[in-house]
């Protein structure tokens, strides 16, 4: 690991993940061995690793996986969507950890392709309905387990691409928001933490073939083209020639918002939360949450 | 007459179904490199295990790449 000057062998490194979670679980104050805990899992690298860590910290953590009918499965094999959802059944059953699986068609009636192609929303592609629907259902479950938190397997390089991102678009809101803690500072909101926010993507793909963790190595089949691999892919030249660039742009970023450099006043949108009258959950939009308009858009009363 | 098989002085190695032969040798590190591949952006297995960078590739050696770089 250039980055860190380090190198260790299996075992070694087996245990230098967890640890390296953990700190930054303390260091970030995201949770303590009270608190119960979900885990989205999408049956990728990182959301499974995440799970496994934490299971071995020995902390109080349920998954969730949500279906969102992406890919079809066939006598070929399963679609996308099912062969993640493969994975996640069968991580949890290895150990005996409680899974929530929510399956978008069944629970609204459409897949995400399908919802996207309806509200002509997004260009081509359903991320940014797949975002919005994926945010809504994890709040929706983690409020109604009553969880004390949301934890979600974003890694470094996930975190550094977003970054690289609202910066070269100034979003200013979302520059002050960004972190590894998102409060819930609404009623209807649950807490939101990324306890891999500090890992390199390519150590949490080490940490999963050293551990043996089974994950779904094909992508998902609207990724391609997309901004954050075009980001990851411009981070990771940097990377290249100069070791540690990512972490460092991301760690100085987060000094830089402790020390006071990005005034809270950019986030306007926290002022204009309040909670959508159909679902609870917390919105900056007048009425209802961007997520219930979506689902009633173009739908006959 | 008996054919002897020659020996393989190229290593293999493959990526998302492609495959590249490479000079034996050198480094893994400097192998990617030359092929145009980001050595940030891949984990490489031989015989089912993961090996380091700075591993020299060897005559024969059949290595598997694994993309690491996810959509998020």
């Amino acid at each position: 690991m250039r980055q860190h000057k380090l190198a260790l062998c299996k075992d070694h490194y087996l245990e230098w993940v967890p640890e390296q979670v953990e700190r930054a679980i303390q260091k970030y104050h995201m949770f303590s061995h009270e608190d119960r805990i979900l885990v989205a899992v999408s049956g990728g690298k990182d959301s499974l690793s995440l799970w496994d860590i934490l299971w071995r910290l020995g902390y109080s953590v349920d998954g969730l996986y949500i279906g969102l009918g992406i890919g079809e499965s066939s006598a070929e094999g399963l679609g996308y969507s099912d062969e993640s959802e493969r994975m996640a059944r069968q991580f949890a059953e290895k150990h005996a950890l409680n899974l929530h699986t929510v399956s978008i068609p069944q629970v609204y009636g459409e897949s995400i392709p399908a919802i996207a192609e309806r509200t002509h929303r997004g260009r081509e592609k359903p991320c940014s309905v797949c975002g919005l629907t994926k945010r809504h259902v994890m709040n929706r479950i983690a409020r109604e387990g009553g969880y004390q938190v949301l934890v979600t397997g974003h890694n470094l390089d996930d975190e550094a691409a977003i970054l690289f991102s609202n910066t070269m678009n100034w979003i200013p809101g979302y520059l002050v928001r960004q972190g590894p803690v998102l409060e819930a500072n609404r009623a209807g909101m649950v807490r939101k933490v990324k306890p891999l926010c500090r890992m390199y993507e390519r150590e949490m793909a080490a940490y999963a073939l050293l551990r043996g963790i089974e994950y779904v190595y094909e992508e998902c089949p609207f990724v391609e083209g997309s901004n954050t691999i075009y980001y990851k892919e411009i981070l990771n030249k940097l990377e290249f020639d100069r070791p540690g660039s990512k972490i460092n742009f991301y760690l100085t970023y987060l000094q830089a918002k402790e020390n006071g450099l990005f005034a809270p006043l950019a986030d306007t949108e926290l002022e204009l939360l309040h909670n959508c009258p159909s679902c609870g959950q917390a919105t900056t939009a007048p009425g209802e949450c961007a997520f219930c308009r979506m689902m009633a858009k173009g739908k006959k009363p | 007459m008996e054919i002897k098989e020659s020996p393989r002085l190229f290593a293999t190695i493959f990526l998302r179904g492609k495959s590249f032969e490479c000079k034996t040798g050198m480094t893994l590190r400097d192998s990617l490199i030359k092929l145009e591949i980001n050595p940030e952006t891949v984990l490489a297995t031989r015989r089912g295990e993961m090996i380091t960078d700075e591993e020299i590739l060897k005559e024969g050696d059949v290595i598997k790449l694994i993309a690491v770089i996810s959509g998020g």
